[in-house]
């Protein structure tokens, strides 16, 4: 396992690498369906907001 | 079937959130395999060690962001003719993953560049003219959120678009044009269309599976991507109020 770890004398530069990646990835999917989720629920308020005020109406 | 059917986004908005869990799977399991292929299965490199299994990212998000480009620029050509409204949508819907596909190129590079070349960084065509390539994304998407009407903002990134497409071949042939410090291609296709690669076949298979995981994860961010970008501009019209009205119930 150590040894897997140090790739051969150059662990920090291929971990650097594929952690970098990963992170980059996860960072990207997390704010792509923040996105989503939080236009949906804008939409969603407006939509109950708009019927209310036509009901008042 | 009329195929610009799909290009309403009324219908395409249903159609990606079906596709996208499929394409999300795909990745995974993809990456899972790639991943296993490239650590434990390819052999060690008898000049660089373990360090060319940075290659198994490096190389895939490379071409990745470089097929992202071109497909972004067909979709804002595409716009630019037709006037359909979502291939802008596309479009932009892109951008981002390619340009972190390209930061992932260039920060991977130049973690194997420092080992092997001795330098983080220099100023050969093929990196110089990549790095272009970031900054023709930066600059698409900065354009596309400093217009706010989003005809005009189609038109000015899409023509950005289409004109830094020069810029495509120049990366990929840098290698051969100027003496470079980058290496040329070790995988290529032969005259009869087979695959010639100067590496084991495992290296191949890794390299390969790391792209199809590259590949469907691509898809599936961009329709997220995509169907964000519908909502945002559609807001008002009856297909999003209907939708919203039946979710509620």
């Amino acid at each position: 396992m150590t040894e897997f770890l140090a790739m051969g004398g150059y662990g920090f530069y291929v971990w650097g690498s594929y952690l970098v990646t990963f992170a980059l990835i996860v960072i990207e999917v997390v704010l792509v369906r923040r996105r989503q989720s939080g236009m949906l629920r804008r939409l969603g308020r407006l939509r109950r907001l708009n019927t209310e005020v036509s009901n008042e109406a | 079937m009329n195929l610009f059917k799909y290009a309403s986004p009324a219908t395409f908005y249903p159609l990606a959130g079906k596709m996208i869990p499929g394409f999300a799977i795909a990745a995974v399991l993809f990456a899972i395999v790639g991943l296993y292929v490239s650590f434990f299965v390819a052999p060690t490199d008898y000049q660089q060690s373990e360090a060319y299994r940075i290659m198994f990212i490096h190389v895939p998000a490379a071409w990745m962001s470089m097929w992202i480009y071109l497909i972004m620029a067909c979709y804002a050509a595409a716009g630019l003719i037709w006037n359909t409204r979502l291939s802008a949508m596309m479009a932009i819907s892109l951008a981002p993953t390619g340009a972190i596909f390209t930061v992932i190129a260039l920060w991977t590079g130049s973690l194997w560049g420092k080992p092997m070349w001795g330098t983080w960084w220099i100023w050969d065509a093929r990196l110089t003219s990549y790095l272009l390539l970031l900054f023709l994304y930066i600059g698409f998407i900065a354009l596309h959120n400093s217009i706010s009407d989003s005809r005009r903002a189609a038109k000015a990134t899409g023509l950005l678009a289409i004109v830094g497409v020069v810029n495509l071949p120049i990366i990929y042939f840098s290698v051969q044009w100027w003496n470079t410090l980058h290496q040329g291609s070790s995988f290529s296709f032969g005259e009869d269309g087979t695959v010639e690669a100067s590496m084991a076949t495992s290296m191949v298979w890794g390299l390969l599976l790391m792209t199809f995981a590259f590949w469907m994860y691509s898809i599936a961010v961009t329709l997220i991507r995509v169907r964000s970008e519908i909502l945002e501009r559609e807001k008002e019209s009856d297909w999003v109020e209907k939708m919203l009205s039946g979710q509620s119930q």
